[in-house]
């Protein structure tokens, strides 16, 4: 499937990924530091196994950033 | 109007030169009050940029003395201040650049039972703190009290920014709904930042509390900026308010909490 990740086309040979699987091919590190946008709604931490990812979606993976002193 | 003295005049030409501003929005910015929060990495050149710009009142939050840590980006403190607290530190250097400007210290550290009192005489704040705990309670304090605020963050090479008003445009947690568990949080000291990363975000951030003040162009409303500086790519993400935050959503927030901060301290104890 196609999406958009981050403003990156991609293609993905699967044809069905919940976030988890996508956090997971896209080797994000610490998914607990990452916040989940798909379209325009936040997906909350705990349906990260249940919400699917569409064709033709757009995902953004928000990284928390702490610093600043 | 303000009878512009000569001196100011000659001081602030450059702003009035723009027509976007001009004398009347330097007079804004002369009678504007801003709150800084942090007068670290971020805030030393929030600081030192809306002084030198004559904003009419700076506060300065700050409970920590300077460390020879800090140096490699804290560009308001200097080699012979380490020990000293960096709101003093600050205020002198502020006092040098631009005698016009107000400083108010703060030699504290924010939390629930402060924060409300502190924000109020301000009319933008500034986060330029660098824990999660300060990032969320300022979030909330400043959407319990409906004042505009510059969310700021910095890790390594990358910084992130959006301007907010409350119930108007999306809040950090709509975004980020609650600090990350404290196990996965790579912490301030021990991720390290590279300083000039600090000086990129933070003058974005007064260059967002300026354009604010003087409601000009398009601030980072419902805009994540995000920058990542081994590349250089700078991108902007579309927020919009989550209709379940937490905060700002509905009746929302009404009482503050402080949250739970993990430690952070590289130094041997």
């Amino acid at each position: 499937m196609q999406l958009v990740i981050n403003g990156d086309a991609r293609t993905f040979a699967e044809t069905q990924l919940s976030v988890s699987d996508l956090l997971r091919l896209e080797s994000v590190e610490l998914p607990d530091m990452v916040s989940v946008q798909i379209n325009d709604d936040f997906i909350n931490r705990p349906d990260y196994d249940t919400t699917a990812v569409r064709e033709g979606d757009t995902v953004n993976f928000l990284y928390f950033m702490g610093g600043g002193q | 109007m303000r009878d512009f003295s000569e001196t100011e005049l000659e001081r602030y030409s450059r702003h009035i030169l723009l027509a976007d501003v001009g004398i009347e929005g330097q007079e804004k910015i002369l009678e504007s009050k801003v709150l800084i929060i942090g007068a670290g990495g971020l805030g030393a050149p929030i600081a030192y940029y809306l002084a030198a710009a004559g904003v009419g009142t700076l506060g300065i939050v700050d409970g920590d003395v300077v460390d020879l840590s800090n140096l490699q980006r804290q560009i308001i403190h200097t080699t012979a201040e380490v020990g000293v607290p960096k709101v003093e530190s600050a205020q002198r250097k502020i006092a040098a650049l631009n005698p016009d400007v107000t400083v108010e210290t703060y030699r504290t550290m924010l939390d629930a039972s402060n924060i409300l009192e502190i924000l109020e005489p301000y009319d933008f704040i500034i986060d330029g703190t660098d824990n999660f705990a300060a990032k969320f309670l300022i979030n909330d304090a400043c959407v319990l009290a409906g004042k505009p605020y510059s969310h700021g963050g910095i890790l390594r090479f990358t910084g992130q920014t959006m301007t907010i008003v409350p119930r108007k445009t999306a809040c950090y947690a709509c975004a980020f709904h609650r600090p990350p568990p404290a196990g996965a949080v790579p912490t301030c000291a021990s991720a390290g930042v590279l300083g000039a990363i600090a000086g990129m975000l933070g003058t974005i951030q007064a260059a967002e509390a300026l354009k604010v003040i003087l409601g000009l162009g398009e601030p980072l409303y419902n805009q994540l900026l995000t920058f990542d500086a081994k590349t250089m790519n700078f991108r902007k993400t579309t927020l919009k308010p989550n209709p379940h935050c937490r905060v700002c959503a509905g009746s929302g927030i009404q009482k503050l909490e402080d949250y739970e901060q993990p430690v952070c301290d590289l130094k041997p104890q």
